[in-house]
């Protein structure tokens, strides 16, 4: 079956004088000869910028930038690269990578020029909704060519080298995990795409789909080949209805152009994707309890082994891997492994997206090779802190991850070093917290979100993580003691090594690395009720001071009948009575009031 | 009776029946449940007991399922959904304050429904909207970088 | 075979298991709660964790296989501390009231937290509370003492495939319930009782009855009449710490006597007289008066089930009462008459091994003049309850034998404890009123023993016999589903509800060191002991018994006959909510 071809050639005026217009004529009678001018569309073009290699052409798919050549060279490129899709090394001038469009686009920004976009490369400059412009991109040409030229053993053996690891969490290496699944004999296989995001503060997946779904798309269908698998299943968030419109258009135009179904680009393999949605439970992030999900029953992890690249969804080997593992593979197989694995740290390799927000300048999404700092991102790329406050901590891993502190800000991230420093590379949440922060009611707060979201099953998770969060609201409340502290360790040590699933053996990490790196903050809290960023409220005082005019706005405002002052006199709090609602603050038009 | 609703009831069956044309027709239960709530807004317990018929799932799985995830909802919502994000980023911003105002304007807490059955207010995890936060979202829309004060004014205008 | 090591000792192990299969043989017992070994793994309690060198976390050891030169700790100081922990943590959710607790002395957790030393607490705080659910006539569910092991789920779902359980909410709401949380009688609940059974703790008890009976037993204006089951005999030691297949027949006798009884029948009398007319109903149906294949009918869970999973075969069912309600029929009416009493003032009393006769005692269809025929049903287990709290020493006691018109019974009437029971004792009998020959060649081994559906066949006067016994409703909706497939495949069915027949009842003595619910050893040895009782009667078939044969001569005139139609049958219909089948879900 032949191929669709797109020849855009430069008319800019270099190239006119390099005989432009020959070379058309050339390209059009050579076609015609192979019988290919139906399948072959040409077009010319602006100047492309290249005028010292002029005449400059580009071949789609594939965007191999031809140049240096002459018309007597037409039939030979035309026999070879569009006849039998052999691109001819000697013209190509351009050393293109994927991930350069996107600094021709948006490289003069300075938010965007100090990243390196690659899971990322398309978002922003293509319409995720049009597969042609994700096709111009060299989109499918992965899938081509491992279809065409790679056989499967080989397709793991360079995502192996790539040394490409699950972008999910815990950084398995992906080629380990396809080999895993491709072992296993079994005339039914699944590929899972599991974009069940669930991280509070975490949106790299739903951005990477919404902006570029074809990606994922063709990464699934890539894996699907390598492992023998013939379906795949993306397992997305009901609560983002625009990523699974996108993701649901993506196969329908792909099946339509033939890059899904039966006979892909007439090679004899098959493979559909499926949609299937969650309903709003975190821990369907876990691969047991997403395909329990995928079932139709409770999300409720199970024992492992058997491992799911032995037995997975319906009983059969499944390969599971995230959004972002799933935006790497293309660029791989198209700018080779070695190049790949060139980027990064020694054992983390390419790059990583973070969601960076809470107390930063440029909030979003930002891609930057392993081994850079946090340091760089929170201040390089994220512009710092605003209003010149105090940097505090920087949490990632979400709820499974740690809080690290400023001695911790020089740190390389990749999956070992944040380990070592007490927190997760996790799937890429990034919050940056400053002085107004209290470190224990952050913990506090990620605790409650895992306690909300344990499905109940284990008891480390279901009861210990509830006694945990009672502790922690006692010290928040000034009602802790020094032995709560050693409880919350105790506890929290216990639950790491004995819950069933990821989700309660990380469930302590935001406490764990929270007594670790910011322990006085919990002395503080048990041992002088007090909260140094002013957020335990039943912590604070509050005080008139002698700004009070006596207009007896704050008397009339308190609930709890604490205040207490005659008209036009100073009025005075009643420490017993206040419920430290803060109404008296708010209402008072003098700044009389003095919390602390 | 909710089922004597014939439409519904009829596009509903019409889903079952498509679904179990499928392979593996009982993992089409998430699905099929969505689409109850799409068609009802929550997911009644009526209703429940039809699918369990239609797709030979017993009632007591059905219940389960329903109760553990919790996008569905098992009472009927109000008119309007809104729903708070208390995802990381809008937590460090504030959306605790957020929620206590909208707490004490409508007078309900998570999971409750206003008396005048106009507004349902939910707890919702990462909207994935972390460069507004705080945000909440009513109904499909989201609103972002919110105080207390423009919280009350967006939940007013849906009052007209 | 493969060498692991064991708290720093090397053993040689089958490959193929898990560790806490490896480390039962060797005599390692890791502390376990949700584990059941006929269940499926849940991994859930974590109790049964242990220590594997190299992992960075315990696994459990329920669900973990061994492997080469694995070194597993089972009893380190670290793995103690954590295990100790997550006890610690189920008690801080769990009731503190063991000293009135129904399972007092009985409870696996209680038990546990004891093994495990813990003596102080550390972490309580909010406790759940929930209403308990006392609907049900038979199972009460209070989901307060629940610890959330999911045994009671797994057996309905898996063995029993009733659905009527399952886990709602999550996390720390998680709570064991039947759909949209209805209260248990308006549920498919089939009230087995088998989630009693595989219980820890008192999350589901029997509805207990005995402090009414002991009120009761004290009226002297009251006529009290007992009938015990066979099955009862054959488990009631286990209650008293023994190994089960001691039976104790006459023991029970004299028990009863001392509880304040006046009367004690036997239910195998019944039993046999179910085998008359059963058998004869069968033999109509087989010479083309009526539906095949028979199914029989004394099963009350089982009739639940067929009431609300299985309605299209209710004609199918046999219309036979089971033999407690026969039992109860004649109590009130031919004994009443005899003894010259008002029926009113009889207290009919059953000792039962089953929950589900607590719900069969109430319906309404089964009342004979607009009185209830039994008064109350009392389980095995709350009967061992009575004797050790009337402080009677059952195990030292002179046994008595049953009282007449009603007590004396035939060996068939002894195996309608077991599985195949019901089924062989009709055999005995059908052959010999269709062919006028006795049946020399009695005990049918295929139809004996545990195995989930069993079939035979047997030549009566040259025709063949096609026969079929399922125990447990799971092994139950198998082969009802082939009777729906091929209709002329069976002849004769028996069902029994639970796992083994009666004498895997829900009423059983409770899980303990014993009793092992589902367990194939102690349910065969219960088996044992009656059919032990069986062989040694001179007596084994159910025509045969000349009590039973006097009562048709001086009342009921002849089976199938008027008198039997009024007090032995009744008639099963439809019941909502329908109970569903699954397709191919299996419930996890």
């Amino acid at each position: 079956m032949p191929k669709r071809f797109n020849i855009t050639l430069c008319d800019g005026p270099s190239c006119m004088h390099k005989n432009s217009k020959e070379i058309v004529a050339a390209i059009e009678a050579q076609l015609k000869k192979h019988e290919l001018s139906d399948h072959v569309g040409i077009n010319l073009s602006g100047c492309l910028g290249m005028c010292a290699r002029g005449p400059v052409m580009i071949i789609n798919p594939g965007y191999s930038i031809y140049g240096d050549f002459t018309e007597k060279d037409i039939p030979e490129i035309i026999e070879q690269h569009i006849k039998k899709n052999k691109p001819i090394a000697r013209f190509i001038i351009d050393e293109d990578h994927l991930y350069n469009r996107f600094f021709r686009v948006f490289g003069d920004v300075n938010f965007f020029g100090k990243q390196m976009r690659i899971a990322l490369r398309n978002c922003g400059i293509i319409d995720p909704e049009n597969i042609d412009d994700y096709i111009s991109l060299r989109g499918y040409e992965a899938l081509a060519k491992v279809l065409t030229d790679i056989a499967p053993e080989k397709v793991i053996g360079q995502i192996k080298k790539s040394g490409l690891r699950g972008r999910g969490g815990a950084g398995f290496p992906t080629g380990i995990k396809w080999e895993l699944t491709a072992r296993e004999k079994s005339d039914e296989k699944f590929v899972i795409c599991n974009a069940d995001e669930g991280d509070p503060g975490a949106f790299m997946d739903r951005s990477a789909i919404e902006g570029d779904p074809h990606t994922i798309v063709e990464g699934m269908a890539i894996a699907g080949y390598a492992i023998g698998a013939q379906k795949g299943i993306v397992y997305i968030r009901a609560e983002y209805p625009l990523a699974v419109k996108r993701i649901k258009k993506a196969i329908a135009d792909a099946r339509k152009e033939g890059f899904l179904g039966q006979n892909i680009l007439g090679t004899g393999f098959s493979f559909d994707i499926e949609v299937r949605l969650g309903a709003g439970a975190f821990v369907c992030g876990e691969e047991t309890a997403l395909m329990l999900s995928i079932e139709g029953h409770r999300g409720m992890p199970r024992p492992r082994p058997p491992f799911p690249s032995v037995s997975g969804l319906f009983g059969r080997p499944t390969l599971i891997n995230n959004v972002e593992t799933l935006a790497n593979i293309p660029v791989i197989i198209l700018d080779g492994a070695q190049w790949f694995s060139s980027l990064g740290t020694e054992k983390s390799k390419g790059t990583k997206v973070f969601a960076l927000a809470g107390k930063i300048k440029n909030t979003g999404l930002v891609e930057v090779p392993m081994g850079t700092t946090l340091r760089q991102i929170i201040y390089n790329i994220g512009g710092g802190i605003p209003g010149d406050k105090q940097f505090k901590a920087v949490q990632t891993g979400g709820p499974s991850g740690g809080c690290l502190s400023e001695e911790y800000l020089d740190t390389k991230i990749d999956y070992e070093s944040l380990a070592a420093a007490g927190s997760i590379m996790g799937s890429g949440g990034m919050i940056v917290i400053d002085e107004d922060s209290c470190m224990v009611n952050i913990a506090k707060f990620f605790l409650e979100f895992t306690q909300n979201e344990s499905c109940g099953k284990c008891t480390p998770c279901r009861e210990g993580t509830k006694r945990m969060l009672e502790i922690l609201t006692r010290i928040t409340e000034g009602k802790g003691s020094q032995e709560d502290i050693d409880k919350l360790l105790r506890l929290g040590n216990m639950i790491k090594k004995a819950s069933l699933c990821g989700l309660g053996q990380s469930a302590p990490n935001p406490v764990l690395s929270t007594i670790k790196n910011f322990r006085a903050e919990y002395e503080e809290h048990v041992r002088d009720k007090r909260c140094r960023a002013g957020v335990c409220r039943h912590l604070l005082v509050y005080e008139i001071t002698d700004k009070c005019v006596g207009c007896s706005a704050c008397k009339k405002a308190c609930p709890a009948e604490a205040i207490s002052g005659a008209l036009k006199q100073k009025h005075l709090i009643d420490v017993n009575k206040c419920v430290k609602c803060g109404a008296c603050f708010k209402i008072c038009k003098f700044g009389a009031i003095k919390k602390s | 009776m909710i089922v004597s609703d014939d439409r519904k009831i009829s596009e509903l069956k019409n889903f079952m029946r498509e679904a179990k044309s499928k392979e593996h027709p009982d993992s089409q239960l998430i699905s099929i449940l969505h689409k109850t709530q799409e068609l009802y807004g929550y997911l009644d317990q009526e209703v429940m007991s039809e699918i369990a018929k239609e797709m030979s799932i017993p009632t007591a799985h059905i219940w389960g399922v329903a109760t553990f995830y919790h996008y569905f909802n098992l009472k009927p919502t109000g008119k309007h959904v809104i729903s708070v994000c208390l995802g990381t980023a809008c937590y460090v911003k504030g959306a605790e304050e957020i929620l206590n105002s909208i707490r004490q304007e409508l007078k309900i807490d998570f999971g409750q429904t206003s008396e005048d059955k106009l507004f349902t207010l939910q707890e919702a995890r990462c909207l994935g909207a972390c460069g507004l936060a705080p945000v909440i979202m009513i109904d499909d829309k989201i609103y972002g970088s919110l105080t207390p004060k423009k919280a009350l004014e967006i939940i007013k205008s849906y009052r007209k | 075979m493969i060498t692991i090591h064991i708290n720093d000792k090397a053993y040689q192990v089958e490959n193929d298991q898990t560790i806490m299969q490896a480390a039962d043989k060797l005599g390692f017992h890791i502390p376990r709660l949700c584990y059941h070994p006929k269940l499926s793994i849940e991994g859930a309690c974590r109790v049964c964790i242990v220590e594997v060198v190299g992992m960075r976390n315990y696994v459990a050891s329920c669900a973990y296989p061994v492997s080469e030169g694995m070194k597993i700790y089972t009893n380190s100081e670290e793995i103690r501390r954590a295990r100790r922990d997550i006890v610690e943590l189920i008690l801080d959710n769990h009731p503190e009231d063991c000293h009135t607790c129904e399972r007092d002395g009985n409870c696996e957790l209680q038990r546990l937290a004891f093994a495990m030393g813990i003596r102080k607490r550390h972490f309580e705080g909010e406790k759940k509370h929930y209403e308990k659910d006392l609907s049900s006539t038979s199972v009460i569910r209070d989901p307060n003492k629940c610890i959330l092991c999911g045994r009671c789920v797994r057996i309905c779902s898996e063995i029993q495939k009733v659905n009527a359980l399952g886990y709602a909410h999550r996390g720390f709401k998680t709570v064991v319930m039947p759909a949209y949380n209805m209260p248990f009688k308006d549920s498919v609940c089939t009230t087995c009782g088998q989630c009693i059974n595989v219980c820890p703790t008192a999350a589901f008890v029997e509805k207990n009855f005995t402090q009414e009976l002991f009120g009761k037993l004290g009226d002297r204006s009251l006529i009290k009449v007992a009938q015990i089951a066979p099955s009862v005999r054959a488990a009631i030691g286990e209650a008293f710490a023994l190994e089960p297949g001691r039976q104790f027949e006459k023991e029970l006798v004299a028990a009863l006597r001392k509880l304040g009884f006046d009367h004690v029948f036997d239910t195998q009398f019944s039993a046999d007289l179910t085998i008359m007319e059963e058998a004869s109903e069968f033999l109509e149906r087989f010479q083309g008066r009526g539906k095949l294949p028979m199914i029989t009918s004394c099963s009350s869970a089982w009739m639940k089930c067929l009431e609300q999973f299985h309605p299209d075969l209710i004609e199918n069912v046999s219309t036979c009462k089971s033999p407690m309600s026969m039992a109860s029929a004649l109590i009130k009416s031919y004994f009443a008459d005899k003894i010259k009493a008002d029926p009113k003032k009889i207290l009919s009393v059953a000792f039962m091994c089953c929950t589900a006769k607590k719900y069969e005692a109430s319906r309404p269809e089964l009342m004979v003049e607009g009185i209830q025929s039994t008064d109350m049903v009392i389980t095995t287990r709350e009967l061992a309850w009575m004797i050790k709290s009337a402080g009677i020493d059952l195990l030292h006691i002179k046994g008595e034998e049953f009282d007449h018109p009603l007590g004396y019974s035939s060996g068939a009437g002894t195996i309608f404890g077991v599985t195949g029971g019901v089924m062989e004792a009709a055999i005995r009998t059908a052959y010999e009123l269709y062919t006028g020959e006795t049946l020399l060649d009695i005990e049918i081994q295929e139809i004996r023993g545990l195995k989930g559906v069993k079939e035979g066949k047997l030549v009566i006067d040259g025709k063949e016999i096609r026969i079929a016994v399922a125990h447990g409703l799971g092994n139950a909706n198998e082969i009802l589903n082939t009777v729906r497939k091929d209709p002329e495949r069976y002849h004769f069915v028996e069902i029994m509800g639970c796992p083994g027949g009666c004498i895997g009842g829900g009423g059983q003595p409770y899980a303990g060191s014993n009793s092992m619910p589902l367990d194939e050893e102690c349910l065969m040895k219960r088996a044992e002991a009656l059919y032990g009782l069986d062989r040694n009667k001179t007596i084994r078939r159910s025509h045969e018994n000349p009590d039973v044969q006097r009562l048709y001569k001086e009342f009921l005139g002849r089976p199938l006959g008027p008198m039997s139609h009024k007090l032995l049958h009744t008639h099963y219909k439809a019941k909502e909510p329908r109970g569903i089948i699954p397709s191919e879900l299996t419930v996890k």
